[in-house]
């Protein structure tokens, strides 16, 4: 095969896997009526504000944004600060069963996630955080992947000399984490941190379970209550799509090198 | 700022203090759930009638579960998908990462980024996407099959031979970027003077990929395919949304993580949900095992 055939083959793959993005965004500025046209549309037509109008009538599209956000920043702080923490201790510390814990953490990771779902929601029912946010950002603190990721930075990469010197200088432990050990783990916080928010971001399975009023919705899941209603307006559901996707491409845009790292990191090391 | 002796942390105590808080929520949100369920595939349940309705049945959910038609059909949807959308993804993110990695030097980060960008975007935001672009008399993918190769319109998401299908190609199109930066990254570690020293005994590009890239590859193929298949069995989302939240026509695009869902979420039946969660708990551990057995690597262990 000629090799500009294959340039060929895998340039074009490369069109089709992107080609949806662009047509979400093209069917954001287009009508319901016009969506559905034969040919459909291929280009930016301008109905986004009408689209944008239609959404905030049928939704309470920006408290939904809103909550989208609050929980996507509220897990990654909390992700953050908790395995860093714990990944710091599993990696330069010694304490009593710290292998068998460890390894219970890493055993959960394999654990199909469908196995959680019935069981997370009657904790969440006994908690009476059923229709609240917490019930979002809360247990994704308690995130394996994240243990793996801090522990495998913090072994290679927070010298125990520096710590062993601060203790002797008189630094406290907590003065030793928050000073030496977080500053040095940045890294490992960004990548981290970026895949927190994403997850939670896209997360629908959560608010699905706990989830009961349309005023407390994130994203996803009011995208989808508007899927499901009659006559369903495709061309707001598009834009509210598109508005859903666009931090994620900036995201992704900024740090793509350091996100493929990070998201592929269980399987490559 | 120093804190009073009294007050600091000793460093016998600070790792208990520095894993506590992730441990409790680990216990409440990660152990606690698997061991409740387990219990619960033993009772008779609805939630509604509060904990003391609960009630002892032994084996009886798992009995019903093996019994339920429903059941073996999400089972073989699920099965199916895995498998459809599972193994063309490593078909073709095999050589198209052998591809980038020896063709590609400048636009490479913008390629693997084009291939990987569907990765990270929202699953229901794609879905609602696609089922438009599925959509029958107007829809792009069958305007675009009808112009290359003159089909007629297919009723993708209404009729049970088509809806899998459908969802297949979208779990492809999502993963697809995932596994080509997997085998880019071992592709890395095949030293190149293999390749220098094949070429000098005049060995063809393509006998080259057969005997030095795939063996080469391997011990990766072996975790992509796990991953795959443990992947392919929790399919959720895309079902999900492109059927509506209920399986599709004639239950096609139920898997088994939809019908887990239902089960406890519309049928109301937590006990029968959880023994079928286990259930399937033990067909992914088998699969991945006979994975591993017919995949692993021979010898020392990569």
């Amino acid at each position: 095969m000629a090799p500009w055939a294959a340039y060929a083959i895998v340039g074009v793959g490369a069109l089709i896997m992107i080609a949806p993005f662009y047509f979400m965004f093209v069917f954001a500025t287009q009508s319901r009526t016009e969506i559905f046209n034969l040919p459909p549309p291929l280009w930016f037509g301008n109905d986004l504000w009408d689209n944008l109008q239609i959404l905030t009538e049928r939704l309470p599209f920006w408290r939904n944004l809103w909550w989208s956000f609050y929980v996507a920043v509220a897990s990654t702080v909390l992700t953050l600060l908790f395995c860093s923490m714990a990944g710091y201790a599993f990696a330069l510390m010694e304490f009593r069963y710290k292998n068998l814990l460890f390894l219970l953490v890493m055993t959960t990771m394999l654990l199909p996630s469908f196995m959680n779902m019935i069981p997370t929601f009657l904790i969440m029912d006994w908690l009476g955080w059923i229709d609240t946010h917490r019930a979002l950002y809360i247990p994704t603190a308690a995130n394996a992947f994240g243990i793996f990721l801090m522990r495998q930075f913090a072994t290679t990469s927070v010298p125990r000399e520096l710590i062993e010197a601060a203790r002797m200088d008189g630094c406290g432990e907590m003065g030793i984490y928050w000073r030496i050990v977080l500053p040095l783990m940045r890294p490992a916080l960004g990548t981290l941190g970026l895949i927190t928010f994403i997850a939670s971001w896209n997360n629908f399975i959560g608010p699905l379970i706990v989830m009961r009023s349309a005023d407390n919705y994130t994203l996803p899941l009011a995208l989808r209550s508007l899927q499901t209603t009659m006559n369903t307006e495709w061309g707001a559901l598009m834009t509210g799509s598109a508005i859903a996707t666009i931090p994620l491409l900036i995201l992704f845009a900024i740090s793509s090198r350091q996100l493929i790292a990070g998201l592929t990191a269980g399987a490559v090391k | 700022m120093r804190l009073p002796n009294a007050l600091r942390l000793s460093p016998r105590w600070a790792p208990y203090v520095l894993i506590s808080p992730f441990l409790i929520l680990f216990g409440i949100f990660g152990v606690f759930p698997l061991g409740f369920s387990l219990y619960l595939a033993f009772q008779s349940w609805e939630p509604t009638s509060g904990l003391e309705a609960m009630r002892y049945v032994g084996l009886e959910n798992f009995a019903f579960a093996l019994e339920d038609a429903w059941f073996w059909k999400s089972l073989k949807n699920t099965g199916w998908l895995a498998l459809m959308s599972g193994v063309p993804q490593h078909l073709v993110a095999i050589p198209l990462a052998a591809f980038i990695h020896l063709s590609f030097k400048r636009l490479r980060d913008g390629m693997v980024g084009a291939y990987f960008v569907p990765y990270i975007t929202s699953t229901v935001a794609i879905a609602i996407m696609f089922s438009s672009l599925f959509s029958t008399d107007f829809g792009l993918i069958n305007a675009g099959l009808n112009g290359l190769f003159g089909w007629e319109n297919i009723d993708w998401l209404g009729q049970p031979e088509y809806v899998k299908p459908a969802i297949a190609m979208i779990v492809f199109w999502r993963f697809l970027g995932f596994n080509v930066v997997l085998y880019l990254a071992a592709l890395q570690t095949i030293p190149k003077d293999l390749y220098e020293a094949a070429t000098m005994d005049g060995a063809s590009k393509l006998q080259q990929f057969w005997y030095i890239t795939l063996p080469g590859l391997r011990p990766m193929i072996f975790f992509g395919v796990t991953l795959s298949v443990i992947g392919g069995l929790q399919l959720f989302e895309e079902p999900f949304i492109l059927t509506g939240g209920n399986g599709g026509p004639d239950q096609s695009g139920m898997t088994s993580a939809v019908y887990l869902y239902r089960m406890a979420f519309d049928f109301n039946d937590f006990g029968g949900a959880s023994a079928m969660s286990w259930i399937l708990f033990a067909v992914v551990a088998l699969l991945t095992w006979i994975t591993n057995r017919a995949l692993r690597p021979k010898g020392p262990q990569a």
